[in-house]
C-alpha cells in the first residue's frame, strides 16, 4: 500500500513543477540569507576573539556558512530538475542524481536542526570561555609594554565602554588585580609601600577602577578611586551609589549579546528548515509522478504520485533486507577466501603426514 | 539650423525609447536615494541638536527631501511617457503636455544643481552653530539637576567618547569652566575654598577633565586630575604626554564629520543632476523625432531629432521676442481698455 498517494493529471503536474521551481528559488535566496547570517555571526565572534579563551562557539557560524552554501547549490539543482521534469527527453539524466539529492537535502535539514540545538547547548561553554578570557584580559591590563599583550588595555577599555560593563562578574574584580603598571608607581612613597605589603603576592591593589567603567548617565563626575571609602568623597555612600560605574559584568553583557544574536537567527533557520522539507516532499511527488508517466509512455495521461511505494513498515523491511544482503555479501567473500586457505593448509598437512608411514 | 541634429529610423527610435525608459527607472531610484539622504542628514542633525543649541538650520535636509520626492514623481511620469512613445495612439494624448513638462524638467535640473552647491556651502554656517553650541554645552555639563539640561552631561560624555575629542578647541577648555556640580563640593574644605577664591566669578575651577576625554590607547591609566602638575604623578610630564587624553577638539571633530557627510551628499546630488540632464535630453530627442516624421501617416518612416529647433542664439532671441510680445500684448490690451473707457 503506497504512502500518501495523489493522482496527477497533466495540468496538476505542470502546476507542481512550476510551484516547486518557484519554491526552490525561494529556498536558494533563503540559503543565501543563512550564509550571510553565518558570516556576520562569525565576524562578530572574531571581533572579540581576544577575550575568548577557546573557539568552540565558532562551530555555530561555521555550520551556518556550510549549510547556506550547500543549500544554494542543492536548491539550484532542484530548480533545474523542475525545469526539465516536463520534458521527457531531458528528465532521465537527472534520475540517477535524485537519490543522492534527497540524501544531501535530508542531511542539510538535520544540520540546521543541530544548529538550533547547538546554539542553546553551547551557551555554557561560551560563558566559560568568556570568563577565562576576561580574567586574563584584566590580569594583563597593565602589561602595555609586554609584546603580545600591549593592546590588552585598549581592548578591555573599548569593550567596557561599548558594552557598558565593568570587570568580569562586577566592578569588584578590579580590586583584586594590579591594573596599574609598575612603571608608573613611585616605590619610595609610603602609600605604594603599604599597599604592596598588604598582600602576599606583593601587588599594588587599589579599591579603584579604570576610567572605562565610568557610567556617563551618572549625575556626578565619575568617582574612580577609593570607591569603598565613604569619607574620601563628599556626599558619597558606596552602598547606595548605583549610577557611578557600570554595575553589570562584561561576561554577562557579552553572553547576552551573543545569545541574542544567535536567537535572532532562530526564526530564519526554522523557516529554512520548513522550506527545505517542503521542497523535498514536492520533489518526491514530482519524481514519482513523472516516472509514472514515463512508464505509461503517455505524456498527457494521469499518473500517481506518492511518497513511498510501499508502506513505512514494508519500506523499512525492504531496506533492512537490502542492507543485510550487502553485509552478507561482504562477509561471505572473506569467509570464502579464508575457507579456501584453510582447506589448502589441511591438504598440505595431509600430504606431509601421508608420505611418512610409507617411508 | 537645429542644435545637435540626429537622424532617426524606426529601429533607432525604438532603441532610444527603451534606453531612456530604463534610465528613467534608474532616475526614480536616484530620486529615492536623494530623499533618503535628506532624511538621514535630518536625523543626524536632530540627534545632536542639543549640542548645537537647537539652533541648527534644517534647510538643506528639507530641500533634499523635497527634491527627492519631486524627482521620483517627475521621473516616473517621464518613464510612462517613454513607454507610451512606442505606440502612436497612446503618445497622442501626451504630446501637448510634453513641451511644458520639458521646460519644467530643465528648471528642476537647475534647482538640483543649486542644491548640490548648497551642500558644499552650508558647511560654513554649521561650523559657527557648532562652535556656539559646544561652548554652551560645556557650561551646562554640571547642571544634571536642572530640568531641560539634565542630559547635557551624558550627551557630552557620549559625544566625546564617540568622536574621540575633548573640549571645544582642546582639552584646556575644561580648565576654564566649572564642570563639577556644587552639590558634590564640600564648601567647608580648604581646597574648595581656595579654588573658589582664586577667580572673580567664584567658580570651582580645576586643571582636570571629565573621564570621557580619556584615550584608551594610552599605556598608563588615565590621568584626569591635576594635569598641569608634573609632581602630582610619578614619571609624568604634561608637555610630552600625548596619549593620555584626546588632543582633538570636538568642534573640529564634529565639523569634519558633518562636512564629510555633506561632501558625499553633494557629490551624489551632482551625479543625480547629470543623470537627470541626460534623461531630459533623451526625452527631448524622443519628442522631436516623433513630431518630425517625414510621412506623418506612416509610423515607420524616418525622422530627425534635435535638442533645440534653432541654434542657441536664435532660440534666445525668439524667447526674448515672445516675452516682449507678451508684455506688449498686455500693454495693447490695457490701452484698448483705456481707449474704450475714455470713448465710452
Amino acid at each position: 500500500m503506497v504512502l500518501l498517494k495523489i493522482k496527477f493529471t497533466q495540468q496538476r503536474r505542470v502546476h507542481l513543477a512550476q510551484g516547486l521551481w518557484l519554491l526552490s528559488w525561494t529556498a536558494v535566496i533563503w540559503g543565501a540569507i543563512i550564509f550571510c547570517l553565518g558570516v556576520y555571526l562569525k565576524m562578530e565572534l572574531l571581533r572579540r576573539d581576544e577575550v575568548m579563551d577557546n573557539t568552540e562557539i565558532h562551530v555555530v557560524p561555521n555550520i551556518l556558512i556550510i549549510v547556506g552554501l550547500a543549500s544554494i547549490g542543492t536548491n539550484w539543482v532542484a530548480s533545474c530538475v523542475c525545469q526539465d521534469s516536463l520534458d521527457a527527453t531531458r528528465f532521465p539524466r537527472w534520475k540517477v542524481f535524485l537519490l543522492g539529492w534527497f540524501a544531501v537535502a535530508a542531511v542539510l535539514c538535520c544540520l540546521l536542526i543541530s544548529v538550533v540545538a547547538l546554539s542553546f547547548a553551547l551557551q555554557g561553554r561560551l560563558e566559560e570561555s568568556l570568563k577565562v578570557g576576561l580574567r586574563n584580559g584584566i590580569r594583563f591590563y597593565k602589561d602595555t609594554d609586554v609584546p603580545g599583550r600591549c593592546y590588552q588595555k585598549e581592548t578591555i577599555d573599548r569593550l567596557q565602554m561599548e558594552f557598558r560593563c565593568c570587570g568580569n562578574n562586577n566592578f569588584k574584580d578590579w580590586f583584586e588585580v594590579q591594573w596599574v603598571s609598575s612603571r608608573y608607581l613611585n616605590f619610595t612613597s609610603k602609600d605604594v609601600k603599604d599597599r604592596i605589603r598588604s598582600n602576599v603576592d606583593g601587588r599594588y591593589l587599589l579599591d579603584g577602577v579604570p576610567f572605562s567603567c565610568c557610567n556617563p548617565s551618572s549625575p556626578r563626575p565619575c568617582l574612580r578611586y577609593t570607591l569603598t571609602d565613604n569619607n574620601a568623597h563628599f556626599n558619597y555612600e558606596y552602598q547606595s551609589e548605583e549610577l557611578n560605574v557600570y554595575s553589570r559584568g562584561c561576561r554577562q553583557a557579552l553572553t547576552d549579546y551573543y545569545m541574542e544574536l544567535m536567537n535572532s537567527t532562530g526564526p530564519g533557520v526554522l523557516s529554512v528548515i520548513l522550506i527545505q522539507m517542503s521542497v523535498i516532499l514536492g520533489m518526491r511527488y514530482l519524481q514519482t509522478a513523472v516516472e509514472g508517466i514515463m512508464a505509461l509512455e503517455d505524456p498527457e495521461g494521469e499518473s500517481d504520485g506518492f511518497l513511498l511505494e510501499k508502506g513505512v513498515k514494508e519500506t523499512m523491511e525492504d531496506l533492512k533486507v537490502k542492507a543485510l544482503i550487502m553485509l552478507q555479501f561482504w562477509l561471505v567473500d572473506p569467509i570464502a577466501t579464508e575457507g579456501s586457505s584453510e582447506d589448502a593448509d589441511l591438504e598440505k598437512a595431509e600430504k606431509e603426514a601421508s608420505p611418512t608411514p610409507a617411508s | 539650423m537645429a542644435l545637435m541634429l540626429v537622424k532617426f529610423d524606426m529601429k533607432k527610435r525604438v532603441k532610444l525609447a527603451q534606453t531612456i525608459w530604463f534610465l528613467y527607472w534608474f532616475a526614480v531610484m536616484a530620486g529615492v536615494l536623494v530623499f533618503s539622504m535628506g532624511l538621514f542628514f535630518k536625523i543626524e542633525l536632530r540627534k545632536r541638536s542639543e549640542l548645537m543649541d537647537n539652533n541648527e538650520s534644517h534647510l538643506l535636509p528639507n530641500v533634499l527631501i523635497l527634491m527627492g520626492l519631486i524627482a521620483c514623481g517627475v521621473n516616473a511620469f517621464g518613464g510612462k511617457v517613454c513607454y507610451d512613445s512606442l505606440d502612436p495612439s497612446k503618445f497622442i494624448k501626451w504630446k501637448p503636455m510634453l513641451k511644458p513638462f520639458l521646460m519644467f524638467c530643465v528648471g528642476f535640473n537647475g534647482l538640483l544643481f543649486v542644491t548640490a552647491l548648497l551642500c558644499f556651502v552650508m558647511r560654513i554656517p554649521l561650523q559657527f552653530t557648532l562652535a556656539e553650541g559646544l561652548k554652551n554645552g560645556m557650561r551646562f555639563y554640571k547642571d544634571t539637576d536642572t530640568p531641560g539640561r539634565c542630559y547635557m552631561k551624558r550627551t557630552l560624555d557620549l559625544m566625546q567618547m564617540e568622536f574621540r575629542c575633548c573640549g571645544n578647541d582642546h582639552y584646556r577648555d575644561w580648565f576654564e569652566i566649572q564642570w563639577v556640580s556644587n552639590r558634590y563640593l564640600d564648601f567647608s574644605a580648604k581646597e574648595v575654598k581656595d579654588r573658589i577664591g582664586s577667580n572673580v566669578d567664584g567658580q570651582y575651577l580645576m586643571d582636570g577633565v571629565p573621564f570621557s576625554c580619556c584615550n584608551p590607547s594610552s599605556p598608563r591609566p588615565c590621568i584626569q586630575g591635576q594635569m598641569t602638575n608634573n609632581t602630582a604623578h610619578y614619571s609624568y610630564d604634561h608637555y610630552t604626554e600625548e596619549l593620555n587624553v584626546w588632543k582633538r577638539g570636538c568642534r573640529e571633530a564634529m565639523v569634519s564629520y558633518y562636512g564629510g557627510m555633506m561632501n558625499t551628499i553633494g557629490a551624489l546630488v551632482l551625479l543625480v543632476t547629470m543623470l537627470e540632464i541626460a534623461v531630459t535630453i533623451g526625452l527631448q530627442y524622443i519628442n522631436s523625432s516623433l513630431s518630425s516624421l517625414v510621412n506623418p501617416e506612416d509610423p515607420e518612416s524616418e525622422s530627425e531629432g534635435w535638442i533645440l529647433e534653432k541654434t542657441v542664439g536664435e532660440t534666445f532671441t525668439d524667447i526674448m521676442a515672445n516675452m516682449k510680445a507678451m508684455s506688449k500684448g498686455g500693454k495693447v490690451e490695457e490701452e484698448a481698455e483705456a481707449g474704450v473707457a475714455t470713448v465710452s
